[in-house]
C-alpha cells in the first residue's frame, strides 16, 4: 500500500488555478503518468441566476473531505490528490470544486476522481443558496437523488 | 451538561438562530428523541423540523443515523440534505 500519500484539503472563499494544482502535484517527479482533474462551475439556466451562495459547515467540511481522500488512496494507487471546494458567494461560470488525482496509470486516477465527486455531493456538508438575476433569493438548491445513487454504485460493485 | 446544537442552510433559516446550548431533559437518548423533542420547542422549530426523515445529522462533525445515542456529545449539527460539489 502507498500509504505515504497525504491528500491535500483546501476549503477556501478564494478562486483555484487548475494548471497551478496540477503542477503542485506533479513538480519534481518522474513517476506520475496520469493525471485527472475534475472542475466544477458555477452553472446559469437560461439567465436567471446571479450567484450560488455555498454554505458550509467549518471544522467537518474539512474533516468530512479529508476521511473521503483517504478512502480514496487506500482504494486506489494514488500518487497525489488535491481537493479544493470553496464557499461563498460565486457567480456563474467561476469554479466551485476541484479534484485533482495522480497516479502512474489512467484507470486508478479517473476513478479515484470520480468516486471523490460522488461522495462529495452526497456527503460533504455544503449546501447552495440561489441569488436570482432579478435580485431576488431562489431559494435552496434540492439534494437530487441521482446524486446518491451515484454514490452508491461505489460500495455494491463490491470491489 | 449543555449540548450545542448547530444549525445550516434552511434548518438554520426556519429555527431562526445558527446554533444554541441546549440542556437535554432526560429520557432523550437518541438522535430521533431529540428531533422529536425540539420539534416540540415552538413554530420555528415545528416549521424547520415538520419532516424529521429528511434533516440529516452529525455528532461531532460526523455524519450519524437517527438511532444513534447522543451521550456524550459535545456538539450536534441538524441540516437538510447537502448540495456541495
Amino acid at each position: 500500500m502507498a500509504g505515504a500519500v497525504v491528500p491535500a484539503i483546501r476549503i477556501q472563499r478564494e478562486d483555484f488555478d487548475v494548471a497551478a494544482e496540477i503542477a503542485g502535484l506533479t513538480r519534481g517527479r518522474a513517476d506520475i503518468g496520469a493525471v485527472v482533474t475534475f472542475s466544477g462551475l458555477c452553472r446559469d439556466e437560461q439567465g436567471a441566476l446571479s450567484a450560488l451562495e455555498l454554505e458550509h459547515y467549518p471544522g467537518m467540511a474539512e474533516a468530512e473531505i479529508g476521511r473521503i481522500a483517504i478512502e480514496a488512496v487506500e482504494r486506489w494507487p494514488l500518487q497525489g490528490l488535491t481537493v479544493i471546494h470553496r464557499h461563498g458567494k460565486i457567480a456563474p461560470g467561476e469554479n466551485i470544486v476541484l479534484v485533482v488525482a495522480a497516479s502512474a496509470h489512467r484507470q486508478a486516477a479517473f476513478e479515484a476522481a470520480n468516486f471523490l465527486m460522488d461522495y462529495l455531493k452526497s456527503r460533504a456538508p455544503f449546501w447552495k443558496k440561489e441569488h436570482l438575476a432579478d435580485g431576488s433569493e431562489g431559494g435552496w438548491v434540492e439534494a437530487k437523488e441521482a446524486d446518491d445513487h451515484a454514490a452508491d454504485r461505489w460500495t455494491k460493485q463490491g470491489q | 451538561m449543555a449540548t450545542k446544537l448547530i444549525y445550516f442552510a434552511w434548518v438554520r433559516e426556519r429555527i431562526g438562530k445558527p446554533e444554541e446550548d441546549v440542556e437535554l431533559p432526560a429520557g432523550i437518548e437518541t438522535v430521533a428523541d431529540l428531533l422529536r423533542w425540539l420539534k416540540s420547542r415552538g413554530e420555528e422549530y415545528e416549521n424547520a423540523l415538520q419532516y424529521p426523515d429528511v434533516i440529516r445529522v452529525a455528532i461531532n462533525q460526523e455524519h450519524v443515523g437517527h438511532r444513534e445515542k447522543i451521550a456524550g456529545a459535545r456538539e450536534i449539527a441538524l441540516f437538510p440534505p447537502m448540495t456541495g460539489g
